[in-house]
């Protein structure tokens, strides 16, 4: 039976994963298997709905480099079966899926955000025009390489018991050398998955008042995130804060945006969040376009009295 | 050594409108531009030449246009441009713009590097770099906020989501750049003159013998709906802060 194959180098990701493939595989008649290269306890996956695990003992797979693990992925899928091949639309996950789809003759899609079948078809949205539209795309090649974004699939739970493969992969060392990695020191922050962002931008002008942003934060039990330019260029938050197409898309229930204009590169980020709130001193930004309420005025005189209201 | 930039031809994202009664975006007579972060390629592409020598080559691919869209990278200081060029190629896809580009860098035959950015403007699907990469069976190094050559040799430190990976590679290599990595400069008025002076070698798709099969299909592209409340309080004063959490508390967005 042919296969929906899953993979990415975040365990997290390849649960979602596999999640979705068991989804979209009872309507396609495809089962759900995962490459579990580099993984501590590939078995595991079991419980996660997959039915086969793939599993190789390759020096070439130790470290995680793109296109040795793009041919990896293609000899896995050619032994799977594997019309659809979904991977996590992380970084490393983007350069394996245009590499891999490359090697396999296929179309591809990154940084997909739904994906559904329809007449026996898998439709998938993404941003086009830099966040200006959504594009709904299928892939129309043999084989579909799609790069899902980390948060779409939902973990399940499974009891059946599946299929543990071996693989002897054939593969040609690693032409890239990692001489050393170094911990970006952040990675505790759920920006994703938070439910109350409180996003600054440039129309911030101290580093200081960012004090303001973070009680106001705290008064909602909230997350302190903010438009590229704020962390990019004037390194006042980690990347990691970053909201928008280059960065983070959130779905909180309340988002509130500081100084910022409202630009589709950073709205692009929150536009899924049920309520939007914009502080902004210019009445005619564009950010009050796409707002459920705004106060026109100045950061460093509303925030102060916002937070202070919501705690009376 | 030559180093080659991969530059894409985009309409300009200010300027992108959309029509509210159908929701799709307005891109007639909207001017085209190169993207932003091909612009920190570019950049990248120049500083290095001017350290160790040889050519910047723009290799672009789209419609006839890009004759002077082009100038755009020219300006920035690249010294050459390759394009292919076909209306069937404007806005191509990245499949089929990966494999033009990588036909039309064949064709220069000798370069150590290749630059592009992480993502294009408007698509931002980061796979022509590693489709590049592997049509011209080449080693990938992408999200690089910093680089330098030596002896043959690329050192590079990746941006990644989680950490900052310090790796090598011998040349020639693919390289993709985020927009950290350098500020892209603003072209002098003579170097704009001097622009479409500079040698352009400009393809056919046929002339390169490539096929251009589509792999995947648009269904459609539009804007998402928006349906907001837009209530604006227009003083920021205490009574409008006070408006603004009775307004959020009635939805039982806070203090809940």
């Amino acid at each position: 039976m042919a296969a929906i194959l899953v993979f990415s180098e975040r365990d997290d990701v390849a649960r979602q994963l596999l999640g979705t493939a068991g989804e979209l595989g009872s309507q396609m008649g495809l089962t759900a298997a995962v490459a579990a290269f580099g993984k501590a306890d590939p078995s595991s996956y079991f419980n996660r709905g997959a039915s086969t695990v793939y599993v190789a003992q390759d020096e070439a797979l130790q470290e995680f480099e793109a296109s040795v693990y793009a041919e990896a992925l293609n000899q896995t899928a050619q032994q799977a079966g594997a019309e659809i091949i979904l991977i996590g639309s992380t970084r490393r996950g983007k350069e394996l899926a245009g590499r891999l789809a490359q090697k396999m003759g296929a179309g591809c899609i990154t940084d997909t955000d739904t994906l559904e079948v329809k007449d026996g078809q898998l439709v998938c949205t993404r941003n086009a025009l830099g966040g200006a539209t959504v594009a709904t795309q299928t892939v129309i090649t043999g084989v579909q390489v799609i790069a899902v974004m980390p948060g779409v699939g939902e973990m399940v739970e499974s009891a059946e018991a599946g299929q543990l493969v071996e693989l002897a992969l054939s593969l040609k060392p690693s032409r890239v050398k990692v001489v050393e990695r170094t911990d970006k020191g952040q990675g505790s922050v759920d920006i994703e998955g938070a439910d109350v962002l409180v996003c600054v931008g440039k129309g911030m002008a101290r580093q200081e008042d960012l004090k303001l942003a973070e009680e106001l934060a705290a008064a909602l039990g909230g997350l302190v995130a903010c438009s590229k330019p704020i962390a990019t260029d004037e390194k006042w938050l980690p990347e990691e804060r970053i909201i928008g197409l280059s960065g983070k898309i959130g779905k909180p229930t309340l988002a509130i945006c500081l100084g910022i204009s409202g630009q589709v590169q950073f709205t692009v980020g929150i536009r899924e969040a049920k309520t939007i709130v914009a502080v902004n001193n210019d009445p005619n930004a564009f950010i009050f376009q796409m707002t459920d309420y705004g106060i026109v005025g100045d950061l460093n005189e509303v925030l102060p009295r916002l937070t202070a209201a919501l705690k009376a | 050594m030559n180093i080659i930039v991969c530059v894409k031809q985009t309409v300009d994202l200010q300027q992108v409108r959309i029509r509210k009664e159908t929701r799709e975006p307005v891109l007639e007579n909207i001017p085209l531009t190169i993207g932003n972060i091909d612009k920190n390629a570019l950049e990248e592409a120049v500083r290095i030449r001017d350290k160790v020598g040889g050519k910047v080559i723009a290799v672009s691919v789209g419609s006839e246009q890009l004759n002077d869209t082009i100038k755009e990278a020219l300006a920035m200081g690249a010294d050459e441009a390759v394009l292919v060029m076909s209306p069937e190629l404007d806005r191509a896809e990245s499949s089929i713009a990966a494999l033009a580009l990588a036909a039309a860098i064949s064709k220069v035959g000798d370069y150590g590097l290749i630059l592009v950015g992480e993502g294009s403007a408007d698509n931002y699907s980061g796979q022509v770099g590693p489709r590049v990469a592997e049509i011209l069976d080449l080693p990938q190094v992408t999200y690089v906020k910093s680089l330098a050559i030596e002896n043959d040799t690329l050192k590079a430190v990746r941006s990644l989501e989680d950490c900052f990976e310090t790796v090598e590679a011998s040349l020639p290599v693919v390289v993709s750049v985020v927009s950290e990595i350098n500020e892209p400069r603003i072209p002098s008025v003579t170097q704009i003159l001097k622009a479409g002076k500079k040698p352009k070698q400009v393809f056919k798709p046929e002339e390169l013998g490539i096929a251009l099969t589509p792999a995947t299909k648009t269904l459609s592209n539009l804007a998402p709906e928006q349906d907001r409340k837009r209530v604006l309080f227009q003083e920021g004063t205490d009574k409008d802060v006070a408006s603004l959490v009775a307004a959020l508390e009635a939805e039982g967005l806070v203090r809940r």
